[in-house]
C-alpha cells in the first residue's frame, strides 16, 4: 500500500523533498565545496588572498592541489593540541550538561501540566536575548571585581578574589550554561512521552526508586540523552564566542584558531583547511546521531505494526 | 508463604479471609473516587470488582497495589498490614491494562526482572522464567521483544511476569480490554484455567460483565466510589439489590409500582403500566402502599398470542421490534400503558409456524418466580 502510494505519485514526492533538499544544496553543500577549493589552494597576496586550482595556460590545464594546511595541521603539534582541547572541552561540555540537565528535564516531564509550560518557558526564556549579551553578562559575573567574587568577599568566604575570568573554568561555565537548553529540551520530549506504567510495573516487580530508574527509566530515555548530547557536542567543539569572551590567552579552540588564521593573518587557505578537518571530526558524531533516529523510527514503526 | 504471623490480626472475619480492606477512602483534591468501602476476599478466591468507568474500581486496585496511597482506613493482607507498604515491599503483583512491558528487554527479561529484584540465584531465575512461560505456553518466544509479539501473546507474557514472583494477591487490571473480541471469551477461559492452575488469590477490576461471570467466583458491583452489591455472580444476576444492579448486569425489565397485598410468602404490586397486578413469590420488608421497583429479565418473559388464564404477572401489547441474535430473538413489546419491555424469544419457539410477528398483538407473560422487588 505504502509503495504504491509513493511510486504512483512521484511528483507530490518530489515537491515535499525538494525545497529543503534544494536550499541545503544551495546554501550549505556549494559553501562547503568552495571552504574544501580554498583549503587546496596557495596563498597569494591580493583578491582574492589565494591562487586558483585549475589554470589554463598555452592549451594545457594544470590542477595544482596545495597540502601546505593539512601538512601543517597533522605536523604542528599546536593544531593538534587544539583539536584534541576542543573535542576534550565540547565532550567535558556535554557530560555537564548531562548530570544538570538530566535531573532538570526528569522533574519538568514529571511535573504536574500546569507548572510544566511555565518551567519549559522557563528553559527557553534565555534565547530571547542575544547569546552575545548573555556572555557578556557572565563577563560581568566572573570578573574579578564581578558579582561572584564581591558576593563572596562580602560573605566572608574568601579574601582574594577568585581567578575564574579569563581561564578554562570560565569557557566550561559558559559553555554549559548556553547549550543546557539544548540538552534539556529533547530529553525532556522523551521523557515526557515515557509510559508511567513502566515505572509502576518496575515498583510492583519489587525494583526500589533507584533501582526502577537504572533499569527502565534511563535505558528508555536513551534516545532523548544520544540527541541531546549531540545537539550540545557538535557545536560547542567550533564555539568560538564563548572562548573568546571568556577564554584565557592559553584556551585553545578550534573557532579561535580559525577566526586567527582569517582575520589575522588573512590564510585563507588553512583556515579552510582548519574548517574541513573539523567538519570530518564532527561527521562521525553525526553519523552515530543519524543511526540513532533511524534505528528508533524502525522501533516505533515496529510497535504500530 | 504462611510464615508471617507476627502481626496480629486488628479484626475477626471469617476464617478464609485473605484480603481485607477496611473503611478505604481515597480523595483526590475534591474529588471523593472512594468512599469507605470494605471487603473481605477468601484464599484462592477469583473476586471481580465491576463498575463503569471512573467508578472508583481502578482507584481501589491501585490502593492495593500500592500506587496510591489510602486517604483513610486500611488493608490488610494474609493477616499483615500492609496499608504504609511501598509497591515494590508488597507481596502483590499487578498485570496491567496496557500489560506494561518492558519495551526495551525480551521477553525472558521482563520475566526474569521481579526474581532479580529479591536476587534469587541466577539458575533458579532461569528455572523459574520458564516454569511460568510454560504455564503461559510462550516458553518459544522468549528472546522476543514485546513490540515483535500479537496483543494476545504480550498479555501471556504479561501474566507470566506477574504470576512468577508467586504473589499472595494477583491483581488483573482490565486484563481482555486491549484484546479482539473474537479471542476475548477464549482467553478469558483459558485465564480462569490458569489462575485455578495456580491457585492464587485474585482480584480484577473490569467493566465487562459478562468476564466478571466468566471469570470470578464473587463479584462487587462498584458505582460512584461505592460498593453497591457484593455476591456470586448468580446471586447478583438473580436478586439485583438496586435498580442499577439489575440494569448493570444483563439487561431488565423494570415495572413501578405500590405494594397492595404483602403476606410473608408473597406480595401483589400494583403497577400503572400493566393493567394485571405484580405476583412477587417471596416476602418484601418494605410496608404496604409503599413505591417499590420490580425487574423481570427478558429471558423469563414469554410472548403469547392467547390471553394467560392467571389473574396476575401478565401485560397485553403490540410488537414493535425483533432482533435476530442467533439462538433466541430479542422482542421490543409496546404495552398498552406505553411502556417497552424486551422478551427473549429462544429459537425453537421462533421456528413455530404461529410464531408472533412484527405489529402483532401479543400477551407478554412471566411465572411467579421470575420478578425481583428491588428497594431502591
Amino acid at each position: 500500500m505504502k509503495k504504491i502510494l509513493s511510486s504512483g505519485l512521484p511528483g507530490r514526492r518530489w515537491l515535499s523533498i525538494g525545497p529543503p533538499f534544494l536550499w541545503l544544496a544551495l546554501f550549505l553543500l556549494l559553501p562547503f565545496l568552495l571552504v574544501l577549493k580554498i583549503s587546496f589552494a596557495e596563498l597569494k597576496f591580493g583578491i582574492p588572498p589565494y591562487t586558483p586550482l585549475a589554470e589554463l595556460k598555452d592549451q594545457t590545464v594544470t590542477l595544482a592541489l596545495s597540502l601546505r594546511g593539512y601538512a601543517l595541521l597533522f605536523t604542528d603539534s599546536l593544531y593538534i593540541a587544539t583539536y584534541l582541547n576542543s573535542v576534550k572541552m565540547a565532550a567535558v561540555t556535554t557530560l555537564c550538561c548531562a548530570l544538570i540537565g538530566y535531573p532538570m528535564a526528569y522533574y519538568i516531564a514529571r511535573s504536574h501540566p500546569s507548572v510544566r509550560n511555565l518551567l519549559l518557558l522557563g528553559v527557553i526564556l534565555p534565547f530571547w536575548t542575544s547569546l552575545l549579551l548573555r556572555v557578556y553578562a557572565w563577563v560581568g559575573i566572573l570578573r574579578n571585581d564581578g558579582l561572584l567574587n564581591n558576593l563572596l568577599q562580602w560573605l566572608g568566604l574568601i579574601s582574594e578574589p577568585l581567578e575564574i575570568y579569563r581561564t578554562d573554568l570560565a569557557v566550561y561555565i559558559g559553555l554549559v550554561y548556553a547549550y543546557l537548553p539544548f540538552f534539556v529540551l529533547p530529553l525532556y520530549a522523551t521523557l515526557v512521552k515515557l509510559d508511567i506504567r513502566l515505572l509502576e510495573a518496575a515498583y510492583d516487580l519489587g525494583a526500589r526508586p533507584w533501582r526502577a530508574f537504572f533499569s527502565v527509566t534511563l535505558p528508555l530515555s536513551m534516545p532523548g540523552v544520544i540527541a541531546g548530547a549531540m545537539l550540545v557536542f557538535i557545536p560547542s567543539v567550533g564555539e568560538y564566542v564563548i572562548p573568546e569572551m571568556l577564554g584565557g590567552a592559553n584556551t585553545l579552540m578550534m573557532g579561535r584558531v580559525m577566526w586567527t588564521e582569517f582575520f589575522n593573518n588573512a590564510d585563507w587557505p588553512m583556515a579552510a583547511a582548519v574548517t574541513c578537518v573539523m567538519v570530518m571530526m564532527l561527521l562521525v558524531p553525526l553519523v552515530i546521531f543519524q543511526y540513532n533516529q533511524i534505528r528508533q523510527l524502525e522501533q516505533q514503526r515496529g510497535k504500530t505494526q | 508463604m504462611l510464615d508471617n504471623r507476627s502481626a496480629a490480626p486488628s479484626w475477626s472475619g471469617d476464617a478464609d479471609e485473605f484480603v481485607r480492606v477496611e473503611e478505604v477512602v481515597k480523595i483526590f483534591g475534591d474529588t471523593v473516587a472512594v468512599q469507605s468501602v470494605n471487603l473481605s476476599v477468601r484464599r484462592h478466591e477469583v473476586f471481580a470488582l465491576l463498575g463503569s468507568s471512573g467508578c472508583g474500581k481502578s482507584t481501589l486496585l491501585r490502593m492495593l497495589a500500592g500506587f496510591e496511597e489510602v486517604t483513610s482506613g486500611r488493608i490488610y493482607l494474609d493477616n499483615e498490614d500492609i496499608t504504609a507498604l511501598p509497591p515494590y515491599r508488597r507481596p502483590v503483583n499487578m498485570m496491567f491494562q496496557s500489560y506494561a512491558l518492558f519495551p526495551h528487554m525480551t521477553v525472558e527479561a521482563n520475566v526474569a526482572f521481579g526474581l532479580k529484584q529479591e536476587g534469587v540465584p541466577r539458575n533458579e531465575i532461569h528455572e523459574r522464567v520458564f516454569e511460568a512461560l510454560d504455564l503461559v505456553q510462550m516458553a518459544g518466544f522468549a528472546r522476543r521483544k514485546p513490540h515483535q509479539m500479537s496483543g494476545g501473546q504480550q498479555q501471556r507474557v504479561a501474566l507470566a511476569r506477574s504470576l512468577v514472583k508467586r504473589p499472595k494477591l494477583l491483581l488483573l487490571d482490565e486484563p481482555m480490554s486491549a484484546l479482539d473480541k473474537q479471542i476475548r471469551q477464549k482467553t478469558q477461559i483459558e485465564l480462569a484455567k490458569i489462575l485455578e492452575q495456580v491457585g492464587v488469590t485474585c482480584i480484577m477490576v473490569t467493566h465487562d460483565q459478562e468476564e466478571a461471570m466468566t471469570m470470578a467466583h464473587r463479584l462487587a458491583v462498584m458505582t460512584e466510589g461505592q460498593i453497591v452489591q457484593c455476591g456470586t455472580p448468580h446471586d447478583v444476576y438473580a436478586f439485583p439489590n438496586s435498580r442499577f444492579v439489575a440494569g448493570f448486569i444483563g439487561s431488565t425489565n423494570l415495572f413501578t409500582g405500590t405494594i397492595v397485598v404483602d403476606e410473608p410468602d408473597h406480595v401483589l404490586i400494583e403497577s400503572a403500566e400493566l393493567t394485571r397486578p405484580l405476583y412477587v413469590n417471596h416476602g418484601v420488608s418494605e410496608p404496604l402502599g409503599m413505591e417499590v421497583h420490580v425487574s423481570i429479565r427478558p429471558e423469563n418473559i414469554r410472548v403469547l398470542r392467547e390471553q394467560p388464564e392467571a389473574e396476575s404477572n401478565w401485560g397485553h401489547g403490540m410488537v414493535s421490534h425483533v432482533a435476530w441474535m442467533g439462538s433466541y430473538a430479542r422482542y421490543q413489546v409496546r404495552l398498552d400503558a406505553g411502556q417497552v419491555i424486551e422478551a427473549n424469544v429462544p429459537s425453537l419457539v421462533l421456528a413455530q409456524a404461529d410464531a408472533p410477528g412484527l405489529d402483532d398483538e401479543v400477551y407478554v407473560a412471566w411465572s411467579n418466580d421470575s420478578a425481583t422487588v428491588l428497594p431502591s
